[in-house]
Formats: structure tokens, C-alpha cells, sequence
């Protein structure tokens, strides 16, 4: 890599309905880590626990948009990167957490919180602390807009490494073969 | 007893077509016609008789559009959802027939009665809007005729009892030239060729320029040429009929008045390309044509044009069945179509090869257009040079044009090549027109300072479709229509058109309903070069033409319609919380998510 510039790229991550297993894959750059820093700085990340993201150059997400709190973070995250990435299959599709999808939110609720017996006890929950829940799981695009995606469940350290040493130099991010695969 | 009816019926069915797994698509066709719906025992049984894999058989008839396995249903009411049934009130129409039905659009009605749906164009534009029950046409649907039709359903009343005159359909031919015009009689052009040889019937057809009527436009001499000298033992002639490019229906008139031009011409291919059998490629929608095509080909044969020793000529055998598709536009892809001639999805193949060298069953074939048969046809009797006179230099000929939409007088025109476009319009009365669609949706949109262009392959290329938008009607809706069309008809198997078409429609629905940004312009551009460069056939890389050229022509119907500049979600982000607020009894400031970022 170049030599450090002088400002350096804030930088910000979170996960929203993710496994944090994107995070994850992040910190399985490794020692590669400590070359990144001289070009950024964290923000609001699970990494500082800065609770709240101020301007950024980049903002990483993990995870897709399940409930209101996935969507206020998101929005945060729009309004301060100027690069807002979707990481991962679940904050480019949807993933996982999606397969709620195809189901009646109300029917969901009421099996987990009355009908199964082992958690019935307190009803479906109501506290204002708790976010509630979208009908549907949506991947991140369909709510703000989105300049990059990385595809992977999740994607690899090198994927990400790669992706970002791309943006850091200025190129148009290419992942190329074997960083994507197929299966 | 009911078990045993189609047991029977299967049994007679699949000796009739010699246990032939290459008729399946026939059969399966012929299963619905009788049966109203295919049974998953049916397809099983078939597959045993066939010695096919049960999940091909499914997946063939699974594919088309006319083969239902979900359910039996007396009677299927099919509208045509072209722009142009759209504009004749097809919307108004289906509305008021669900409700005097008491249905829901797509839903089968509980004792397994009617169902009420929309389907692709269905070539009566010129007279619509139409629609089909059980497969059969009928034209300029009025909201008394759905009284009519659904007394009829209501009282179970059989559709071959139904009043004939329903289902009169009209030809309109408004301009004749020397195509519609030309008095052939059965058997004139094939005289003149029989005495001479082949190859200077082939010699005639190239000096002609003839260039194939479909819309791609390579020249049919040379096609012809290629057949007869690839290697193989036994060669096919195959008229494409399936007219599926909404807003075109010549071939639906070429077929009902000039069935004999058109068999004619498919003979004197055989004879240029040493094929003894061929095949007519009707489409689905054209099923009322099937029993007078039949009795066409039959006189043809007792007339001694069509059989053995063709005009008592030693050694020229030829004959032609015909093959019924069942509602797939991506069968009118030569390849595609081949597929489905051979019983199986109406998938494209990877060319090349070209069917002229592996087409039908892996054997030289030529697929020509209803038109371009008739016009060779023309071509032998008067002479290749005499054709070439007419039209433009790179455009011999002349051309039917299917003229629909806002014009006094649609129906089929034909003209020269070289014709310009405000010609056109002022012979059918459309001289107020804001804008025409050349070639139907994979084709162009050109507006009022264009109309100066031409009809030729070296201006504006054309299968024939030329539907009229008048001043008052909304481009958007126009390329909206195309777009769901499309997502329609693709045939699933490459990821970039079947997830990008139905991306695209999202993106249109996005607009329509008042959610669009600019970003999702944008969106579109990018949809439109990655169907461009990686979708496996033409219906993928065309499906984004219509928007196009609408977002460059007609930009403010789009724009009036954003919401923002900024990025909005396509959906109401606060109501997707309203299931949880009513399971929670929540109403705090918490619960609820402003619209506007």
C-alpha cells in the first residue's frame, strides 16, 4: 500500500439482524488489521463501542432490516457515510433471518410467545425498550440506498481485505475469482 | 368410471401419437383440451407410457402458460393484457366479470366452475379487447357480452354450444399490395418451380434480397442455401406461426385468408432444401385455426400439392403437420421453438449451431417466418428481380404491418419498404400521434420528430407489430405494460433475465406508486446493461428497450411520479410495524417509524 495520507477515512460497522459473523470475517484479516490503520480510523463499531456514528467516509453493515431499531441504525448510517456497504448475504438479501419471510408475523408471535409451552408464561412482549418487529425481513437496499454490496455467508477475511484495499486506493472494488463463490 | 374415462383417454391419446415422446407437448395439450386441467396421475401415467423421467413430463407442463396442473376448472377465461386491450378497457372488462362471477382475479371459484385471469397478447388487437375461454377466441369484448358469457358459464353451457357468432373473428385487411394482393391460385407457384431445378429456385429466392419477416432480417436465400448443403440425411421446413410479439397479427390474417400462400411457400422450401416433411408452429392462442388449416392441407393433398411425387414430379415428397404451441412467447426464438417441436421447455438453445446445420432433432432446418413463405412463394412465380425492384436497396419487398392502438381504421397494412412512418399514419388516421411502438416491446418507441423514419431494416426494423399512441395516453403505463410482460414471459432459465426482468418490474411498480427516486432511474440504466450483455437470448436483452426509450422521450411521466431525489423504500416502513402494534397493544413513540428519513 502507499504511503499513509494525511487525513485518515473514518470508518463504521454494525450489525443489524446479522449472526455478527461478518464481523466475524473482518477480524479474520488478521495482523492485516494493523496495516489498515494507518488509513482509517474507527467509528461507531462493536470494536470502540461508540454508541452513536458522527460523519464517516464508509460504513459497513452487516445483517438485513428486521425490526425499528435495525432501521433507525441504518438511517444513522446513511446520513453519515458517504459509502454505505451491505456486508454479507443477509444485508444484501435479506439471508437467514428472512425465512420469517413466507410466515404471518402475527401466527410467528403467537407461537413463540402463547402457544409453545415452554415460553408462554409472560405473553407476547410489549416493553417500549424493545424494538418491534417488520412484517417482512428486508435486505438493506430496500431501505436507504446502497453503494456497495459483498456477497459471501459471510465473506471471507481476504474478500474483505481485498475490497477494502480497493476502495482505500481509489479503484472500483473487483472481488474476481475465488473471492466469490457460488455454493 | 371417472378414473377409467382417462385412463381410456390417455391410452387412445398416446397410440394416436405412436408413443412418441417427442409429441408430448401435443399430447399434454390435447390432455387439457378434454380433461380442463392435467392430473398429477395423468402426468404420471405418460410419463410411464413415454418411458420419460414423471419430472420431465411436469416440467414441461409446468411451463406453458395453457397447461394447468393445480386444479380442474370448467371453464378458464383468459383476457388479453396487451397495452392495446388496456386501452380498448380490458381492466374495466376483467373487474366487471369477476364481480358478476363473484371471483377473485386468478382464483378458481370453490366447486371447481370458472377462473378469471390475464394473459399475453392474443393477436386481436385490431378488434379487442379480446380474450380466450378454454383456448377459443373472441374478439371486441363488450360488457354485454360478459352478461351473455356468464349466464352461459353459469348455467353450464358446454363452449361449443355457445352462440358462433362470438367468435367471428375479423381479417381488416386495409391496404393490399402485391403480397395480399396477388391472386396467387394454389399450386401456381409451385408449377413454375417444378420445372425447373432446385437450385435455381434457390438462385431466384437470393436474387430476390429476400430477407426473413420475423424482425431479425437475414437474408432467406442464404438461409436456404445453408439447409441444403448441410450435411444430414433428412432435412425439415418449419413455419414459425407463433405469433407472440404483442400488438402483431398479420400471421393471424395470412393464415385464415392465405393458408395457401403460406403452404405453398413451405413446399417450395422443401423442394430448394430437399425436405420431406414440415411442420406449421401455431401458437396456442390461434387454436380456432387448427381445424381449417387442417382441412387447407387436406385438399393440398387431394389436389396433389402436398404427399408424393408433389405435381407428379418423381422423388419431390413433402407434407406438413401442424404443431400447436400453448402459450409461450419464447417459443416464437427459433431455437426455442424448435425445443418445444420436440415436446420438451421452450428453452432457447446456445447458438450457434444454427438450426440451418442442428435444428429439429439435431437435423438441418429451416425456420422461416408465415411471411417470408408467402412472399418466396410470389418471389417464384414472378421472379426474384421483379421483387427486388420494390422497396429500398437493402429492404426488397414490401411488408404487412399489424396497425393498432389510437387510429381510426387499425387492422393490416401493407406497404413497400421505405415508407415512412407519418405515411402510415395518415393512411390508418392517426395523424395526432404521440408516439408509435415499432415492432412491439423488444422492438422501438419513437415519438412525433421522429415519424419522419422509415419502415426498412436500414431505419426502423420491423416483425409487423405498429401499435398508435395518441396524445392523451400515459408513456409510462405504456412501457410499464411491456415490462410486466416480459417478467411474464421469460422463460427462467438464465438468472439474469428471470431475476432482472422481475427487478425491472419491481423498479416500475416502485415509480408507479409513487415511491420512486431518481436512484431507481438510475437503477434501471444499470438493469438494463447487465440484461445486455449476460441474458441467454433476445427476450432478456430487449426487455429493458421499451423504458428506455420512454425515460428518454417521455422522461417527465416518470419524473412527475418520484416521490424524492433522495433514496425511498417501495414500501410504507410505518405500516410494516402495524402487525407488531396490534400483537403488542403498543402505541409509544417507539412503535412508530416516520415515513421521510
Amino acid at each position: 500500500m502507499s504511503e499513509p495520507v494525511e487525513k485518515k477515512l473514518r470508518l463504521a460497522t454494525t450489525s443489524l439482524a446479522g449472526c455478527f459473523g461478518c464481523h466475524m470475517s473482518f477480524l479474520d484479516i488478521d495482523e492485516r488489521l494493523l496495516e489498515l490503520l494507518p488509513f482509517i480510523e474507527f467509528d461507531r463499531t462493536p470494536l470502540t463501542d461508540i454508541k452513536h456514528c458522527g460523519p464517516c467516509d464508509i460504513g459497513l453493515v452487516e445483517g438485513g432490516v428486521c425490526n425499528a431499531e435495525n432501521v433507525h441504525v441504518l438511517r444513522e448510517f446513511r446520513k453519515n457515510c458517504k459509502l454505505l456497504v451491505a456486508l454479507g448475504a443477509c444485508a444484501a438479501t435479506g439471508g437467514l433471518p428472512a425465512q420469517r419471510n413466507h410466515l404471518d408475523l402475527a401466527d410467528c408471535l403467537q407461537e413463540v410467545y402463547v402457544t409453545e409451552a415452554s415460553l408462554s408464561r409472560g405473553g407476547i412482549p410489549n416493553d417500549p425498550e424493545l424494538p418491534l418487529p417488520l412484517d417482512k425481513v428486508h435486505p438493506i437496499h430496500e431501505v436507504v440506498k446502497v453503494d456497495y454490496f459483498v456477497p459471501g455467508c459471510p465473506p471471507s477475511g481476504d474478500a474483505i481485505w481485498k475490497f477494502l484495499t480497493d476502495l482505500l486506493a481509489g479503484r472500483s472494488p473487483k472481488l474476481g475469482h475465488g473471492l466469490i463463490s457460488y455454493d | 368410471m371417472v378414473e377409467l374415462s382417462w385412463k381410456l383417454l390417455l391410452n387412445t391419446l398416446v397410440q394416436r401419437h405412436g408413443r412418441n415422446p417427442v409429441r408430448l407437448l401435443q399430447m399434454l395439450r390435447e390432455v387439457q383440451e378434454s380433461k380442463g386441467w392435467i392430473a398429477p396421475e395423468m402426468i404420471a401415467d405418460l410419463a410411464d407410457w413415454l418411458g420419460l423421467p414423471g419430472s420431465q413430463v411436469r416440467g414441461v407442463a409446468d411451463f406453458y402458460s395453457f397447461l394447468h396442473t393445480g386444479g380442474p376448472c370448467r371453464y378458464r377465461v383468459l383476457f388479453s393484457d396487451n397495452i392495446t386491450d388496456r386501452m380498448q378497457g380490458s381492466e374495466a372488462l376483467l373487474d366487471y366479470l369477476c364481480g358478476r362471477l363473484l371471483l377473485e382475479k386468478g382464483r378458481v371459484s370453490e366447486e371447481g366452475l370458472v377462473s378469471v385471469d390475464t394473459t399475453s397478447c392474443t393477436g386481436l388487437c385490431d378488434q379487442g379487447p379480446g380474450l380466450l375461454v378454454n383456448g377459443w377466441a373472441i374478439p371486441g369484448v363488450t360488457r354485454e357480452r360478459l352478461d351473455q358469457i356468464a349466464e352461459l358459464i353459469l348455467g353450464r353451457r358446454p363452449v361449443e354450444q355457445w352462440p358462433s357468432d362470438f367468435f367471428v373473428i375479423q381479417d381488416h385487411i386495409r391496404r393490399a399490395g402485391i403480397l395480399l394482393g396477388s391472386g396467387l391460385k394454389p399450386g401456381e407457384a409451385l408449377r413454375v418451380a417444378s420445372q425447373r431445378d432446385p437450385v435455381s429456385l434457390l438462385e431466384q429466392v437470393k436474387a430476390s434480397g429476400l430477407r426473413g419477416r420475423g424482425g431479425a432480417g437475414f437474408a432467406t436465400g442464404l438461409k436456404w442455401e445453408a439447409c441444403r448443403n448441410a450435411p444430414g440425411d433428412q432435412r425439415y421446413v418449419v413455419c414459425n406461426a407463433d405469433e407472440g410479439e404483442p400488438g402483431t397479427f398479420k400471421d393471424r390474417v395470412l393464415l385464415s385468408r392465405y393458408a395457401d400462400l403460406v403452404f405453398e411457400g413451405m413446399t417450395l422450401c422443401a423442394y430448394a432444401i430437399g425436405a420431406a416433411e414440415g411442420f406449421l408452429y401455431l401458437r396456442g392462442e390461434y387454436r380456432y385455426l387448427l381445424e381449417p388449416l387442417r382441412e387447407v392441407l387436406n385438399r393440398r393433398r387431394a389436389e396433389g400439392l402436398l404427399g408424393r411425387n408433389i405435381l407428379g414430379r418423381q422423388g419431390f415428397d413433402f407434407d406438413i403437420e401442424i404443431h400447436l404451441g400453448a402459450g409461450a412467447y419464447v417459443c416464437g426464438e427459433e431455437s426455442a421453438l424448435i425445443e418445444s417441436l420436440e415436446g420438451k421447455r421452450g428453452i432457447p438453445r446456445n447458438r450457434p449451431p444454427y438450426p440451418v446445420t442442428q435444428g429439429y432433432l439435431q437435423r438441418p432446418t429451416t425456420v422461416n417466418n408465415v411471411e417470408t413463405f408467402c412472399a418466396a412463394a410470389l418471389i417464384t412465380h414472378k421472379g426474384g428481380d421483379w421483387y427486388r425492384s420494390i422497396g429500398t436497396p437493402k429492404s426488397a419487398g414490401t411488408k404487412l404491418l399489424s396497425i393498432s392502438g389510437d387510429c381510426a381504421k387499425p387492422g393490416i397494412y401493407e406497404y413497400p419498404f421505405g415508407t415512412s412512418i407519418r405515411q402510415i399514419l395518415a393512411d390508418c388516421g392517426a395523424e395526432d400521434a404521440q408516439a408509435v411502438q415499432v415492432s412491439g416491446p423488444s422492438g422501438r418507441c419513437i415519438d412525433a420528430t421522429e415519424f419522419g423514419r422509415r419502415i426498412a431494416f436500414e431505419d426502423l426494423p420491423t416483425a409487423g407489430s405498429f401499435m398508435i399512441f395518441g396524445q392523451e395516453r400515459d408513456m409510462f403505463e405504456v412501457a410499464r405494460n411491456f415490462v410486466e410482460f416480459f417478467a411474464h414471459e421469460s422463460c427462467g432459465f438464465c438468472t439474469p433475465c428471470r431475476v432482472g426482468t422481475s427487478m425491472l418490474k419491481g423498479a416500475m411498480e416502485k415509480i408507479a406508486a409513487g415511491h420512486g427516486t431518481a436512484c431507481d432511474l438510475g437503477e434501471i440504466e444499470a438493469l438494463d446493461r447487465v440484461l445486455n450483455q449476460a441474458a441467454h437470448c433476445g427476450l432478456g436483452s430487449a426487455a429493458c428497450n421499451s423504458t428506455l426509450d420512454t425515460l428518454k422521450k417521455f422522461r417527465p411521466t416518470y419524473e412527475r411520479r418520484l416521490k424524492s431525489l433522495e433514496f425511498e423504500p417501495a414500501f410504507d416502513l410505518d405500516g410494516a410495524l402495524a402487525r407488531a402494534r396490534r400483537m403488542t397493544g403498543r402505541d409509544d413513540a417507539g412503535a412508530h417509524l416516520e415515513t421521510e428519513a
